[in-house]
């Protein structure tokens, strides 16, 4: 039961986050993901303390983080990845300042194992809304992403779906740290779509590919790790790099 | 003649600079309108004013009743991050897969095998050609077109110029197209806005001379008609 649990929840993470990951990649946004990741580990450490489900630890932090940033974006003028980056090193700063130390490694690289039937049914509510919304409005989104322009003369509101985007980029994170800890959250958006860069011809393909490597190396990886020990967040992320090194050979 | 668009006393500011100042200006329908203007001048700024896309001072009126736009930006940098298909990129429009082949033919691409291409693929001859093609779904009756590369073959030796010439003549399409080019003025417009920051001069091609032009560019211009 617990490992089909696990499983389950795996599969249904890391498909949301490849779907999305094809959008961010094109955005130059992949990396996103990652210091927003950091910056969840107070939220993770609060949910392994308390005993609460971590998504819902990390979610307050990858929205006060976006928040932050914005704010001090618009206040400073700084780049925004200057300001990510104090972000995210303060997230995990405070982290440590009350992690407990035989939780650090849940908390950093993930524990999949560790879910119960409730995050099965969250993770499965948050990972519908995730593929209801951006199926919907795919064509909008990424319309905005080539050209806010072009997107506004045909009516399209942007800044709506540049929110849309954000909230969904703010749930794969929060959704994410539950699969592989609160440092590697990039990896499971930006992985399995590069691999599906390198060898799709359009982007039916390139949405399919993605999450197919996606719900590939998690299942891969979750049950590797039953047999090796190893946590299973690196292993998922060790294969997916393994499949991206393979479509690197392979592109054409 | 219909009158297509009043622009009144139109001044653009952004962060705190004045990109635009008193503007005024009119376009009638099948009229070509070039924005004539060395770079920096505001033109692609004004281009998207027009399109409602920056706050402005002023009065900008579209009389039009039926008015339908279709733009073509300058380039688009970020659709070579995107694994899109020409047909893909045309079904951002919502789209039926007659109507692509429709606009296709009527410029001369209907070759088939185009539609699979990536567009990050395509030559930058081809790509234009995509974009206007784009921009032509939906039955525009304006044209605005943010300054296509000079005199850029677009295969079978037709210019981005014969081609909005012909689309002209046949849709009847009025057009507001940027450029640096003054060639393109003589050749193609019927009307001319110069363009420096302030309005130099705006009127026919043929009362543009020299003067005008070394005040625009800063400098000596010397026109050289080109006959081809």
């Amino acid at each position: 039961m617990n490992i089909a649990t696990s499983l389950l929840t795996g599969v249904l993470i890391s498909s949301a986050s490849a779907y999305l990951g094809t959008l961010m990649l094109g955005r130059r946004m992949a990396l996103v993901a990652g210091p927003l990741g950091h910056l969840t580990l107070p939220g993770i450490a609060l949910a392994l303390m308390y005993g609460f489900d971590i998504t819902l630890g990390a979610f307050p932090f990858v929205i006060l983080g976006i928040i932050l940033i914005w704010l001090f974006e618009v206040r400073t003028k700084l780049p925004v990845e200057a300001l990510t980056a104090f972000v995210f090193a303060t997230g995990v700063a405070a982290a440590f300042l009350f992690l407990p130390v035989e939780q650090a490694e849940a908390a950093l690289v993930g524990d999949v194992t560790r879910v119960g039937t409730f995050d099965l049914v969250l993770t499965a509510a948050l990972c519908a809304i995730i593929f209801s919304v951006v199926t919907r409005n795919y064509r909008k989104l990424l319309l905005t992403s080539i050209s806010e322009d072009l997107a506004r003369v045909q009516g399209i509101n942007s800044k709506k779906h540049n929110l849309i985007y954000l909230a969904m980029v703010a749930i794969v994170v929060a959704l994410g740290v539950k699969l592989v800890g609160g440092l590697m959250t990039a990896a499971l958006v930006a992985i399995p779509a590069c691999s599906a860069r390198n060898l799709s011809r359009n982007l039916l393909q390139d949405r399919l590919l993605a999450i197919g490597f996606g719900v590939g190396s998690c299942t891969l990886g979750i049950l590797l790790s039953q047999i090796s020990g190893h946590p299973a967040g690196v292993l998922i992320i060790l294969i997916n790099a393994a499949i991206f090194v393979m479509t690197a050979v392979f592109k054409r | 003649m219909r009158r297509v668009l009043e622009v009144e006393d139109l001044s653009v500011e952004l962060e705190g600079e004045k990109i635009l100042e008193n503007l005024s200006f009119h376009v009638d329908e099948g009229e070509v309108l070039t924005i004539l203007g060395p770079n920096g001048a505001g033109k692609t700024v004004l281009l998207r004013t027009l399109l409602g896309l920056l706050p402005y001072r002023g009065k900008i009126r579209w009389k039009k009743k039926d008015l339908r736009i279709g733009y073509v930006p300058q380039r688009l940098p970020f659709i070579k991050d995107f694994p899109l298909t020409v047909e893909e990129f045309f079904h951002l429009k919502e789209i039926s897969k007659r109507e692509i082949h429709e606009v296709l033919s009527s410029l001369r691409m209907a070759n088939p095998s185009i539609l699979d291409k990536k567009v990050g693929a395509l030559s930058s001859g081809q790509f234009q050609r995509v974009l206007v093609a784009y921009a032509l779904v939906g039955s525009p009756n304006v044209l605005l077109f943010d300054e296509p590369t000079a005199g850029i073959d677009l295969g079978a030796e037709e210019t981005i110029y014969d081609l909005l010439n012909r689309l002209r003549m046949k849709r009847k399409i009025t057009i507001l197209l940027v450029t640096h080019d003054i060639a393109v003025v003589y050749q193609f417009a019927t009307h001319c806005l110069c363009l420096n920051k302030r309005m130099l001069c705006f009127g026919a091609p043929r009362e543009i001379d020299g003067t005008l032009l070394s005040e625009l560019y800063g400098g000596k211009v010397k026109i050289y008609e080109h006959r081809y």
